[in-house]
């Protein structure tokens, strides 16, 4: 692929062309009409990414969305851009290929705690593992809201819905901790109701060469509604939310230390990742992880670059005749 | 010593050994040695799924057969003329496949009483005349080899271990096979190891040595080489050529190769042989799962790679839900699957041909994909040019149906003029193709050519032409979600419509009956070509009739079948299935076309089918 604009210089967009038009959130709109249920979380994150989009200066057809199934995953039709609204579960997978194929996309996987965790939770530890250079962003509403309200594998312990009437009897994930555990370069959470702090991780997300798992804490009206609203009062959010940000103190209850994020081992990572201890009592919010790591799809690409220089391209005829090859003259029939 | 030379038109060898004998590699040698003095050739490996079961024991035994001619051979032959039994298992797992009068040599070294009693053998067959019927030459080849190495220092155990090389010289005299190829393989494979080089190069010389002066063996053979068209030639087995089908379409279409795949037997093989060509710009990703192999290639189709991913049946159930989106997104994507014995886990070292109507209907919902099926291993590489051709031009995911008797098999192939291959034209997309009622230019993704009904490849990256692609139904045209009943019922018929247009371009069967006076014709598929071909030449060496036809194209077929099929009086379909064709050919032509069916993990052998067509044609002459 020949670029010839000048790219962005964040490690993450290196290789994407720069668009020399500047846009607006109305260019990332899509014609199709935005089917949610009215209140969702989800309209306001799409606001938030339609707005965003453009201040990375990339030309539109070079970002790429790619979803799996769910309320969530609906994300890739609402925006003008390549996108690909997949099946339950492998847009990780997906992506991957698409990633290691193209060095010149920004990439985004849309997913869900189901679509992530459960049926898809192979894809996304092996993509995290990997380090391919992709954003995922997880919206987590703790309920199966598509299939009308089942509990998901973040729900909290004892939930009571449509399949567990006497309550789930399974323990939830944390998906900060899985990420870590998975050896993820990239991971952050944030909160769909602050724009603000959810752009800012966005920017870093996208910024980052590797794969980024953001967590986003996202209401479904219907099945799960307020969830999360501990978190959104004003009161209860100053005595709940720990604001993490590399370099500074992290306080919460008589405890305090500096944030590490670039730390080379993830222990101080997965240990705040813990401080949440499902009662959302206090619950750290901003990027937990940060290191750069080389990445899949830039590993693959210098191979394939290193054979070529050592041995030429790739001859077709010569490989085709491999090194015991035999000629039969026109003599015989 | 002078020795009598015997010329003989054909011979079939099988060594047979425990797994850990290197009675692959010996087979392996043994066939480059063949073709390169100019036979015509087939192999059959034959090993179990077990990497190192207990030594000694029946499921242990590992075994290669190689058939040899000085004429053109059609399959790995039927019953051996020479096997070579390295112990007691070996001896007792082969030696029932012997006709009366042939040759059988064994390392008698491993004849103790534990291991006789290890491989089933009350007494030893070697005393107690149960082999009088054979001509049976009692060897110790493991203390001619450790002698024939003692020079060199090895431990015993590394030192015996050369013994597959000191029998190989031992066959390579005995059928005057040329041993330099196998001598410089042998520099090179161990050329770290100086020690077990020499040791290996000394055992194969000894072996030959061994045949020429000891009186064991009165005389050798000579089968000349076979007359073959002129041409450059190299052996190869079907996985080698399927990977090399790959590659020269990624070439002549000029788009990269991207393989994303899960190791499974019998088409591991595939991957390890393209993660070697990366100066051609191949992308081997070896996933997590099955199912993230086909995701991850389908996520480069869309980004405008040649996308493959290759598998085995198991395989296959587990990718089903990404061939149905493919389907849906209608992105070129060939899928391989190598067939094995099923179902489950079933055999997995042995070939069977019973994802036929797995790879036809297995998917949810109304999801035609296009299959096609090589013949022989060399077959292979024109195979896997052909479903590139067709999922490029069709956008659409095409299975490419090869089995373990092909994957592992080998034959000599005839090296294709590269000048000579066509291009294959992505065609990507790169403007609109649609202006709306006011004039403005806009990008329909499923706005179809009308010939192939194939829609446009917009790869990201193209400016003007984003658009959202995906398993929901899409309105005709535009391509966002529509639920309208008649929009859907368009699309599920466009979408077949377009896999049946590719008989537009996949050209009629061809039967083949000499005579012109058949009225019985064999139709088969796939692997069975070799067997098929070799009973119908048997049949018409005694003066009957029959006609043969085969099958490259499952899906859709030929578009002159129907009428093929209407002009037999009978027609037999051979499969190692339980009669997977013979009920798609029933239920789209109305005939009654009489199946013959084995699922033993073998192919069929010649003298089964001559004897299935001469009984059905004395049917049709009562």
């Amino acid at each position: 692929m020949t670029i010839d604009l000048p790219l962005p210089q964040s490690p993450g967009l290196r290789d994407v062309p720069v668009s020399d038009v500047p846009a607006n959130r109305k260019d990332f709109a899509s014609d199709q009409e935005v089917r949610w249920c009215p209140g969702c979380g989800d309209y306001i994150i799409l606001a938030a990414v339609q707005a965003f989009l453009p201040s990375l200066g990339l030309r539109r057809e070079n970002i790429v969305f790619i979803s799996g199934i769910g309320c969530s995953s609906r994300f890739p039709y609402y925006l003008d851009t390549f996108g690909m609204h997949s099946i339950h579960g492998r847009a990780p997978a997906i992506a991957t290929g698409l990633a290691t194929a193209r060095s010149d996309l920004s990439l985004w996987v849309v997913t869900g705690d189901g679509d992530a965790l459960s049926i898809g939770g192979n894809h996304l530890i092996h993509a995290m593992r990997r380090n391919v250079n992709m954003t995922i962003l997880l919206f987590n509403n703790r309920i199966y809201g598509l299939t009308k309200g089942q509990y998901s594998p973040t729900s909290e312990p004892g939930k009571v819905t449509k399949s567990t009437p006497m309550g789930s009897i399974d323990r939830p994930f944390n998906p900060i901790s899985l990420a870590l555990g998975a050896e993820a370069t990239f991971v952050a959470r944030t909160l769909d109701s602050d724009r603000v702090h959810l752009t800012e991780v966005l920017k870093a997300a996208a910024s980052h060469r590797g794969t980024s798992l953001v967590e986003i804490y996202q209401n479904c009206p219907i099945f799960n509604d307020g969830a999360f609203d501990v978190l959104k009062d004003k009161e209860e959010a100053e005595a709940r939310l720990v604001r993490l940000e590399h370099g500074q103190p992290v306080r919460f209850g008589d405890r305090e230390f500096i944030h590490d994020a670039h730390a080379d081992n993830p222990t101080q990572a997965f240990e705040i990742s813990r401080l949440d201890d499902g009662t959302m009592a206090h619950v750290p919010i901003g990027i937990f992880r940060q290191v750069a790591r080389r990445t899949y799809d830039d590993e693959v690409r210098v191979q394939i670059a290193t054979a070529k220089h050592d041995f030429g391209d790739g001859d077709l005829a010569q490989l085709l005749a491999g090194s015991d090859t035999w000629t039969i003259s026109g003599a015989q029939s | 010593m002078t020795k009598q030379v015997k010329q003989l038109d054909r011979v079939i060898i099988r060594f047979a050994g425990d797994s850990g004998d290197g009675m692959q590699l010996t087979g392996d040698r043994f066939t480059q040695e063949t073709a390169a003095f100019g036979n015509d050739l087939l192999t059959l490996p034959n090993f179990p799924a077990e990497i190192r079961a207990p030594a000694g024991t029946l499921p242990g035994v590992s075994s290669f057969q190689l058939h040899f001619a000085d004429h053109d051979i059609l399959t790995p032959g039927d019953a051996p003329d020479v096997l070579v039994a390295m112990n007691p298992a070996a001896l007792r797992a082969n030696v029932k496949d012997l006709a009366p009068g042939s040759t059988i040599i064994v390392d008698t070294h491993d004849f103790t009483p534990r291991n006789l009693s290890r491989a089933g053998y009350a007494d030893n067959p070697l005393d107690d005349g149960s082999l009088d019927r054979y001509a049976l030459h009692q060897i110790d080849l493991t203390t001619l080899t450790v002698e024939s190495v003692k020079q060199f220092g090895l431990s015993r155990k590394d030192a015996s271990r050369a013994k597959n090389m000191f029998s190989l010289g031992l066959l390579s005299w005995l059928y005057g096979r040329p041993v330099e190829s196998t001598e410089a393989f042998l520099v090179k494979r161990f050329a770290n190891k100086p020690d077990i080089r020499d040791a290996n190069l000394a055992a194969l010389r000894a072996g030959w040595n061994f045949g020429e002066t000891t009186e064991t063996f009165a005389v050798s053979y000579e089968v000349k080489p076979a007359p073959m068209r002129s041409g450059t030639y190299r052996n190869i087995s079907g996985n080698l050529a399927l990977s090399y089908g790959l590659v020269a379409s990624s070439v002549q279409s000029g788009l990269p190769l991207f393989l994303g795949a899960y190791p499974i037997t019998p088409a591991s093989d595939i991957l390890h042989e393209l993660s070697k060509h990366k100066r051609f710009g191949v992308t081997t990703f070896q996933a997590e799962d099955e199912i993230a192999g086909i995701g991850a290639a389908l996520g480069a189709a869309f980004g405008g790679a040649l996308a493959v991913t290759t598998t085995s049946g198991p395989g296959i159930s587990l990718k089903s839900e990404t061939i149905g989106l493919a389907v849906s997104l209608e992105l070129p994507l060939i899928i391989v699957d190598v067939q094995r014995g099923g179902p489950s886990t079933g055999l997995p070292t042995k070939t069977e041909q019973s994802d036929l109507l797995q790879v036809m209907f297995g998917r949810n919902g109304e999801a035609p994909v296009p299959i096609i099926a090589p013949q022989s291993p060399g077959d292979c590489f024109d195979a896997a040019l052909e479903a590139a051709r067709i999922a490029i031009t069709y956008r659409t995911p095409v299975m490419l149906l090869s089995d373990g008797y092909l994957a592992n098999g080998s034959e000599p192939w005839q090296l294709p003029d590269v000048d000579g291959l066509a291009r294959i034209d992505p065609d990507f997309a790169t403007e609109p193709n649609h202006e709306t009622e006011v004039g403005d230019h806009e990008f329909w993704p499923y706005q179809r050519n009308p010939q192939t009904l194939a829609r446009p490849w917009a790869i990201p990256g193209t400016a003007g032409l984003e658009h959202r692609i995906g398993g929901l139904e899409k309105a005709d045209g535009h391509g966002n979600i529509s639920y309208d009943p008649t929009n859907h019922d368009l699309m599920v018929r466009t979408r077949q419509a377009k896999v049946d247009r590719i008989a537009e371009i996949i050209g009629p069967l061809e039967v083949e009956d000499p005579s012109g006076r058949a009225r019985l014709l064999v139709l088969g598929w796939g692997s069975t070509y070799g067997p098929i071909g070799a009973a119908c030449r048997r049949l018409r060496n005694q003066g009957l009739h029959v006609a043969q036809a085969h099958l490259r194209h499952l899906n859709p077929f030929p578009s002159n079948l129907g009428e093929v099929l209407q002009r037999y009086e009978r027609v037999v379909v051979p499969e190692m299935n339980l009669g997977q064709l013979a009920m798609l050919l029933r239920a789209k032509y109305l005939v009654d076309v009489l199946a013959y069916n084995q699922v033993r993990g073998l192919p069929f052998t010649a003298a089964e089918l001559e004897d299935v067509f001469t009984t059905t044609l004395e049917g049709l002459h009562r």
